[in-house]
């Protein structure tokens, strides 16, 4: 008697746990605290999977309550024998409907929202996105503006309400950009080159960083992103114009796998002479020391010499 | 390769484990030789085919990895409490969570379920052995010599720190040079065909070992969940053993299959990784919701409600297992088509699973419900499993788990899972088989403690990392900063965590304790048990039955209590049993020095140790051992003991 | 092994073939088959990466630019015939007669060796033409792809010469019969997976360069 008691108490302070903590601490979250429509969209769709979880949590747990409070062994009854029912073709029913229409309930904004993910966001403003390459080399962050031909490490200026196309990609290990208040993360790989869209709505900064695993340095590589009105942004683009120039030796200097925190800005960028998203293993020869676009030809000079 | 290479230095901890490793070792070795117990270990235990047997030393190998992979857990838990603390180091922090999924997964809760299945599910269906005696017991040997091999990289070499997942171009050659990810992946290999073996062996076993009357339907739901994931293992398993082998011929071989350079692949590990992956993860759940099932209706008194619909829900969740893969990594970038198809196709696993959870339920309904620990268990698996299944379903949604993927919120959920899932089910199965494989009940008064000490520390540990993780705490970082945030509830899933450590101190002690001191069961059936394992007696005589039972139904030793009439006079024949062999665990030990060999690059060892392993399949297939027959003036004198 | 229940008889029936007659010889026979599933499992997954990493060829030669029909034409012929013998070698055994099925065998052992021969010759041609396992991602998968095909043919070939051996010391038993039969199916198989091979990998790498 003692344990079932117990056992209910447990079991109902558990559920008023969930709740109170879910309606306190929502708002102190970085995920459920958005400052642009992509983190806003997604908050949406938490909040309204978490609506309908705590429904199905509620009907498991008052039901296995009962179960165990109102069937449980005791004296009086002890002489009990239970019907041995096989099942009910009926229940068996309704408990596979229900989780079909939650399933078709959730599915249906999710893919909407995945659609939706896809679009530069539309509002509050319609202007052409700028345009962001992000790469991540171990352990640092190197973003390019290649419309405003500058490039930054460690740190992401953004003016607000504008979408940011980010093009990801990555010199060396598979990383994650992640900006929680303005929205998901998307991965950083080598040779390839994935897309997402983000925006902030208000100016501020925001935490970014790696959220994929990368090895030593990993819980290091992180990065500041602030969000500028227009003016503000503009003013700093043409101030990073007239930063100092990116040379192919410096940019091989970062190239080197440690961590760095330090935060450049330079006014020219690295697309000049390589983009990892098509030359996968640059920074691996760089290490090594092979001169990467040398070697690349010799190969091929080689290569095509002895079979034709 | 200097000596100091060689063995893992400069770190207090490991000193510690150096020594204790070999105060272990001496302290075995004195008590065997003092005890003269090395031929009785020799050949009751290492040489033995025995299914009950190989199924306890399974369970003995896992509790001492869930001990490792514990400890492991532990440090980790002791270094992430307090912002920018350095009890470890990084590199030592990137080990400790590798070897913790890794050794968690891998060789503890599969080898702690193969055990139960090995121990409970021949009986269950009221065989006298396996379907390949020999092959079970190189199944536990490969296992066991994989995961040692896995394990002394913490003193030799050094561990791998790619994570369980060993995500290339991390884990490749370039980024992660050295033995630690050969160990990943020789010690899995290694260990992979003994699983391969296994699912095999049970498959034909419970196929065609079924005692007479036992149609498929009139299987119990341990054996029906064991069968479903027999088949998931044979078509999961070689893919992991391709994967492994693409990543051991990049690294020792300089392939190019998953580099960066000369166009390798490196996504194609992730989708074989988890093409095995997923499906790996109800390699360890059906089993669980199998011995659930048992225990719930052993304990309510109630046959098992809904139990086509049991079946077929299994049948949907391991086809379904398939094809969710893409799950793993919605943030690829895949297009929206892609990311829309696996968001559906795995909430659709919930559907089953709801069914399964509602039809325990109802098993419980106008029951009459006795708690034991091993009901304990099993009835704090339906809460604690729901609020694991739920968040399941809010990361399956691809365009939130944007914001959930490699976070606190995914760490929380797959403990959740994998913990009142499969842990839970390892201690209920191992409390509801405990009589039948030691002839004593464990003591229930330790049994409760540890239970509530376990499960209430498990949701103060995990319960907070949804909210860690929703407030953008990546997993696996090592240490954050204080303006983070996350130091308060850091700390409250630190205390839950010492709270599971206390629950299984108490665990191991209960079975010291019983040892000592319980009362020997000599009933055979300790729980009024529904199945035919409660049928024979205990302890279980090696040929398990004397007269193979006759199944009318559902439940047949219920069935065969109820109306006594049906029991047959008693007419012994001869009785074909196996003969034990050495063999096994001498190819397991070539395997081990062969994998020790490829790890270091050490050629020499690696061929040596491979001829070792052609030289025992040479023998083997020269070995015409038929086994033998036990003569029934034997059988008789055996069941007459137990009178 | 009959220690589960006793035969009931039904196998005994002089129809029945040696290999079937004991619970063992049906046991072994049935998990073989199950064994051959997880194979395709294996073959399959490698069948995916080989074909996902078709075109990358980083700077190394393509297919289409060594793969030679001869060769191949000549591997596919040798076992794709001694799978034929192999059957026969069956049949042989089927119709009681112990020199039949070993000279079968012998002959299947044979063609089995030829097509090694030619594997390992086709093998050193294209690692002298510059593309071995290290040449880039086609190439890995080319060579472990076919290369398993090839250690499955080896293995195989080992294991009949032990069971040649086998037959020799004990003639034909319901055990020496099982051997040969549970061989004789992965034998097979490895002519199946061979099919595939010869489609998947030479004739679409040949119709991909020259079309």
């Amino acid at each position: 008697m003692n344990i079932l008691k117990k056992q209910s108490k447990f079991i109902l302070g558990l559920i008023s746990l969930i709740i109170i903590t879910f309606i306190s601490g929502c708002n102190d979250l970085a995920v459920l605290d958005p400052k642009g429509p992509v983190a806003l969209q997604q908050k949406d769709l938490i909040m309204l999977s978490i609506g309908f979880m705590l429904f199905i949590v509620l009907v498991v747990f008052v039901l296995f309550t009962f179960m165990i409070v109102r069937y449980r062994e005791r004296p009086e009854n002890a002489d009990y024998e239970p019907p041995q029912d096989e099942g009910s073709k009926v229940l068996e029913l309704i408990w596979t409907a229900i989780p079909v229409l939650i399933v078709i309930a959730l599915a249906v904004p999710t893919v909407k929202t995945i659609y939706a993910l896809e679009e530069p966001p539309k509002a509050p403003s319609h202007k052409n996105p700028v345009v962001v390459h992000a790469t991540s080399v171990d352990w640092k962050w190197i973003f390019t503006y290649p419309e405003e031909n500058i490039e930054t490490v460690n740190y992401l200026n953004i003016p607000e309400d504008r979408p940011i196309l980010f093009k990801l990609t990555s010199a060396d290990s598979m990383a994650a950009l992640w900006i929680p208040q303005l929205g998901g993360q998307e991965y950083n790989m080598a040779g390839m080159e994935t897309e997402l869209y983000l925006q902030a709505d208000e100016p501020g900064t925001y935490n970014g960083r790696n959220a994929n695993f990368t090895g030593e340095g990993f819980a290091k590589q992180k990065f500041t992103v602030t969000a500028q009105t227009e003016e503000d942004y503009e003013q700093w683009v043409e101030e990073a114009q007239s930063a100092r120039k990116l040379t192919q030796e410096k940019y091989n200097e970062l190239m080197k796998k440690e961590i760095y925190t330090d935060e450049l800005t330079f006014s020219s960028t690295h697309l000049e002479w390589v983009d990892h998203a098509k030359q996968a293993d640059y920074a691996v020869k760089v290490r090594k020391g092979i001169d990467p676009e040398k070697d690349k030809q010799e190969e091929n000079d080689s290569h095509h010499g002895s079979h034709h | 390769m200097k000596w100091d290479e060689f063995f893992v230095t400069g770190d207090p901890f490991i000193y510690a484990a150096d020594a204790s490793i070999v105060f272990t070792s001496i302290g075995i070795v004195f008590v065997l030789t003092y005890y003269k117990k090395w031929k009785w270990l020799w050949s009751e235990w290492l040489t033995t085919v025995d299914h009950k047997k190989i199924g306890i030393m399974y369970i003995i190998a896992a509790v001492l990895m869930l001990f490792r992979g514990g400890v492991d857990a532990l440090l980790m838990r002791a270094q992430i409490t307090a912002p920018g603390s350095e009890i470890l180091k990084s590199q030592h922090y990137n080990e400790i969570f590798t070897t913790h999924g890794t050794i968690m997964i891998i060789f503890m809760a599969m080898p702690f379920l193969i055990g139960l299945i090995n121990f409970a599910v021949p009986l269950q269906i009221g065989a006298r052995d396996v379907a390949y005696p020999y092959l079970n017991a190189v199944s536990f040997w490969t296992f066991f010599f994989g995961a040692m091999l896995f394990n002394i990289s913490f003193v030799i070499g050094g561990s791998p720190s790619a994570g369980w997942t060993s995500y290339v171009p991390l884990a490749g050659e370039e980024l992660s040079p050295g033995p630690g990810q050969n160990y990943y992946l020789l010690g899995l290999q290694i260990a992979g065909i003994g699983t391969l073996l296994t699912g095999i062996n049970f498959l034909v076993t419970i196929l065609k070992m079924r005692a007479p009357g036992m149609s498929i339907i009139r299987m119990p739901m341990f054996t029906w969940s064991t069968l479903i994931t027999m088949i998931l293992i044979i078509f999961a398993f070689p893919v992991l053993t391709v994967a492994l082998a693409l990543m051991t011929f990049d690294r020792l071989f300089g392939s190019h299959f998953l580099t960066l350079a000369d166009g390798g692949l490196p996504m194609l590990w992730l989708n074989l990784f988890w093409i095995w992956g997923h499906p790996e993860v109800y390699i360890v759940i059906l089993p669980a919701f199998g011995i659930f099932s048992e225990i719930i209706s052993t304990f309510a008194r109630k046959t098992l409600f809904g139990y086509k619909a049991m079946v077929w829900s299994m049948v949907s969740i391991a086809g379904l297992s398939f094809i969710v893969w893409v799950h793993h990594f919605f943030t690829m970038g895949a297009n929206a088509v892609v990311n829309s198809f696996f968001s559906i196709t795995t909430m659709a696993i919930a559907i089953p699973t709801g069914v399964k959870i509602f039809n325990w339920l109802f098993t419980l309904y106008k029951g009459r419900i006795k708690i034991t620990s091993a009901m304990l268990w099993s009835l704090a698996f339906i809460p604690n499993f729901t609020i694991g299944g739920v968040t399941g379903v809010m990361l399956a949604m691809a365009a939130a788990d944007y914001q959930y993927h490699n976070t606190y919120f995914l760490v929380s959920h797959f403990h959740y899972v994998l913990i009142s899932g499969t842990v839970f089910a390892c201690f209920a199965g191992l409390y509801f088989w405990y009589p039948k494989m030691f002839g004593h009940r464990l003591n229930e008064r330790i049994g409760k403690w540890s239970f509530w000490l376990f499960m209430i520390g498990f949701n103060v540990c995990f319960f907070p990392m949804y909210f860690l993780g929703l407030d953008g705490m990546p997993r696996r970082i090592y240490t954050y900063e204080w303006a983070d945030g996350w130091f308060d509830l850091n700390v409250v899933a630190t205390i839950g965590a010492i709270g599971m450590a206390i629950g299984f101190v108490l665990l191991i002690y209960n079975i010291y304790w019983s040892f000592r001191y319980a009362e020997r069961e000599t009933t055979g059936d300790p729980w009024d048990g529904r199945t035919l394992e409660w049928s024979t007696h205990t302890p279980v005589p090696f040929y398990n039955f004397a007269i193979i039972p006759e199944v009318s139904g559902l439940d047949a030793y219920s069935r065969m209590k109820r109306d006594p009439a049906q029991e047959k006079k008693k007419e012994y024949k001869p009785i074909h049993m196996p003969n034990y062999s050495g063999k096994p665990i001498f190819m397991s030990v070539a395997f081990f020095i062969s994998g020790f060999g490829l790890v270091f690059e050490w050629w020499w060892m690696a061929i040596l140790g491979l001829i070792g392993v052609l030289a025992m399949l040479l023998l083997r297939s020269f070995d015409y051992d038929d086994g033998y027959y036990v003569p029934v003036d034997e059988v008789e004198r055996i069941e007459k003991s137990y009178e | 092994m009959e220690y589960v229940h006793s035969d009931n008889g039904k196998h005994d029936a002089p129809d029945t073939p040696l290999e079937y007659q004991s619970e063992t010889g049906r046991l072994n026979i049935l998990g073989f088959w199950v064994f051959l599933g997880a194979e395709i499992a294996l073959f399959a997954t490698l069948f995916a990466s080989y074909l996902v990493l078709v075109g990358r060829y980083a700077d190394g030669p393509t297919p289409g630019e060594l793969f030679e029909v001869k060769g191949v034409l000549i591997e596919t012929f040798l076992l794709l015939t001694s799978s034929f013998t192999c059957g026969l070698a069956i049949h042989e055994m089927r119709r009681n007669s112990l020199k039949g099925l070993i000279v079968w065998l012998g002959i299947t052992l044979l063609l089995g060796l030829g097509f090694l021969g030619f594997e390992i010759y086709e093998f050193v041609h294209y690692i002298h033409e510059g593309a071995s396992l290290t040449t880039s991602a086609y190439w890995s998968g080319f060579f472990v792809l076919v290369g398993t095909h090839g250690a499955h043919v080896t293995m195989g070939i080992a294991w009949m010469i032990l069971i040649i051996i086998q037959l020799v010391q004990r003639g034909l038993t319901k055990q020496t019969t099982r051997k040969v039969f549970v061989a004789s199916l992965y034998w097979h198989f490895l002519d199946v997976v061979w099919i595939f091979i010869f489609t998947a990998v030479y004739l679409y790498g040949m119709v991909m360069h020259h079309g």
